[in-house]
């Protein structure tokens, strides 16, 4: 008997019980549902919410699979086991099996352990509320293990999820009903839980803060810094990487957001799928160079000189803001998120805007926030209902002045 | 309760659960999200307001007949403000410390609503020994919330309990810490208090299905 019979029958044997929507969920995610709806009228469609979900974590596999080869890679260039990358992208330096290997058994558990509670969450309430399970998590639970550093703690990871998922989501009624993105809540959960673990010269290579805790302990070691190139600059100090670098991702940074390189891959795939909104992404780089282009003229002008503590970053040419931090990836995976960005058209285009703009301005006015996307994707979902209101709004004020105009 | 009548014991009894002045009535949150990052200043901050709440409500019972209608709550403030004084010097006096980590908000207790509330609701139409239970009861039910907020932000982010290290040292590396154990430095900010509060409710509700308002 195959798997999918079996899968039915148990799903018939269960129906009424009340771990139904369990047993419903798991058919629907791995089949097409057998059951046909009688009379009525139906549109079918293939683009229901698991093939959109799915389309997403396609466009993040890359991401995920750069990130296993640059856990490893940055890990064995701080260790001292392998020079830097000279020769571009293809860089036989980077794509070793070693490098991979590392990076696989690191990054595999915070994906276990990210679905693993997510979905485990997502069930419990389901069969609590006796709803279905809706695959909402599914695209959460691969963003977060690409938000996080390599060496965060499992424990901590898992409860930050649980957080995020339980006040992020479920509270607000489940899938489609919550204002806050559940990756980013997860994420800034563990930035304002557990800052030492999120920020820093240690947490973003591998093995670094194994390494320090030895040298604490009177090891004779060379210690490790690891430290982002935002983290860089917040201190005056240089980037120590080449543009080329950042673009390809061979930089120190949370799993995922490294690559420019293949989120921008990522971001054409969804927008040629039609999932994410490139009137977001494509805006909220705008308001992205624009603050980047102020902070420029700023320092231009003089009025800012290098002893100011914003110097650092606010020098940074405006273009390399996009390559740096995880801009691209908040942009493209996390600002386009359906449920919490502003639904209209024009709305889409202030939304993303003012993304970019608060984005860059966090990043160069608050050092201690150095991931300024983040809390700005987050302030942009609390604003997205009201900036929808008043595009709505407009549009009926403007269809009356017209009526008024013809009545006369 | 043999001590009080059936009708008397309720005016403590109620605000303690199905009429709370912070989860039902969510008045006095200022205070709540404010001071319960410590287990310590959140007794001492129900004490006040019990102190304050109990006696100011007597007061102003007792003065009911003869407060002008038209000055009432310039009356009322005067009250409070003087019980509030009293609490503020005793605390600089006996405890310092405590005083400077409540700072501005043993002040704030005149602006409290719950107190403000009380007088207007309860003690201007009531007699001294019902407006004294009214006001412990609310007090006390204020307080609940304080404490058990400031037990789960102390415990959480700090890993302390009244100043107890319970979870062991976090530098020595004890206890919990020995495992990777580690504070939640979330617990300690203000949205922290609003979100356990916000599950106190969420969890009172589900208990008792009557106090969910129908749309």
């Amino acid at each position: 008997m195959s798997l999918k019979s079996k899968l039915h029958i148990l799903k018939r044997k269960y129906r009424s019980s009340k771990m139904a929507p369990a047993f419903n969920a798991l058919h629907t995610f791995l089949y097409l549902p057998n059951e046909t709806t009688h009379g009525g009228t139906h549109i079918k469609a293939a683009d229901d919410l698991k093939r959109t979900m799915n389309t997403v974590i396609m466009a993040m596999v890359p991401c995920l699979i750069f990130g296993m080869f640059n856990a490893g890679y940055q890990h064995n260039v701080a260790f001292g086991e392998i020079q830097a990358v000279t020769a571009g992208l293809f860089s036989p330096e980077f794509w070793t099996l070693d490098n991979f290997l590392i990076g696989f058994w690191k990054i595999l558990p915070l994906v276990i352990v990210s679905y693993g509670v997510g979905l485990g969450i997502e069930f419990l309430f389901a069969i609590i509320k006796k709803h279905e399970v809706e695959e909402g998590y599914l695209v959460t639970g691969m963003l977060v293990p690409l938000i996080v550093p390599v060496d965060i703690p499992l424990w901590m990871l898992a409860v930050a999820v649980a957080f995020g998922v339980v006040i992020g989501k479920e509270v607000f009624g489940g899938t489609g009903m919550n204002i806050l993105n559940p990756a980013l809540t997860i994420r800034a959960f563990l930035f304002f839980a557990y800052p030492t673990w999120m920020s820093g010269d240690k947490v973003w290579v591998e093995g670094a803060v194994k390494r320090t805790e030895e040298i604490a302990a009177g090891a004779n070691l060379d210690a490790i810094s690891g430290e982002t190139i935002l983290g860089s600059l917040a201190q005056g100090k240089e980037a120590g990487y080449s543009v080329m670098d950042m673009f390809f991702g061979f930089i120190p940074g949370s799993v995922g957001e490294t690559s420019t390189l293949l989120i921008l891959l990522g971001g054409l795939f969804l927008v040629f799928a039609k999932i994410g909104s490139w009137r977001i992404m494509l805006s909220s780089v705008l308001g992205a160079i624009v603050m980047g282009l102020i902070f420029n003229q700023v320092v231009d002008s003089g009025w800012i000189t290098e002893s100011s503590k914003f110097y650092g970053l606010m020098s940074t040419t405006w273009w390399h803001h996009l390559l740096i931090g995880g801009f691209a990836f908040g942009t493209v995976f996390m600002a386009t998120d359906p449920v919490t960005a502003s639904q209209t058209n024009k709305g889409k285009w202030i939304y993303g805007f003012l993304v970019g703009f608060i984005s860059i301005m966090i990043r160069v006015f608050n050092p201690a926030y150095p991931e300024g996307v983040m809390l700005a994707i987050l302030l942009m979902n609390v604003f997205a209902p009201t900036i929808d209101h008043y595009v709505v709004q407009g549009n009926v004020k403007k269809r009356k002045k017209r009526l008024k105009v013809k009545s006369i | 309760m043999g001590l009080l009548s059936k009708k008397d014991s309720k005016l403590i009894l109620d605000p303690l659960a199905d009429n709370n002045p912070i989860t039902i009535q969510v008045l006095g949150i200022c205070s709540a999200l404010a001071i319960t990052a410590e287990l310590k200043a959140s007794i001492v901050m129900s004490i006040s307001v019990l102190f304050v709440l109990g006696l100011g409500n007597v007061v102003i019972s007792l003065m009911r007949n003869i407060i002008p209608s038209k000055i009432r709550i310039i009356v009322q403030l005067v009250v409070v403000a003087t019980l509030v004084i009293i609490v503020d010097l005793v605390l600089k006096a006996f405890s310092y410390e405590l005083s400077k980590t409540l700072s501005v908000f043993v002040g704030l207790i005149i602006t409290n609503c719950i107190i403000m509330g009380r007088f207007e609701a309860f003690a201007l139409g009531n007699g001294p020994w019902r407006s004294f239970l009214d006001g412990v009861g609310n007090a006390a039910g204020y307080g609940i919330i304080l404490v058990m907020v400031g037990f789960f932000r102390e415990l959480l982010g700090s890993g302390t309990l009244l100043g107890f290290k319970v979870l062991g040292d976090p530098i020595e590396k004890t206890g919990l810490y020995a495992l990777g154990y580690e504070n939640n430095g979330f617990m300690l900010l203000s949205p922290m208090a609003l979100i356990v509060v916000g599950i106190i409710i969420w969890v009172q509700r589900t208990k008792n299905k009557a106090l969910v308002e129908d749309h």
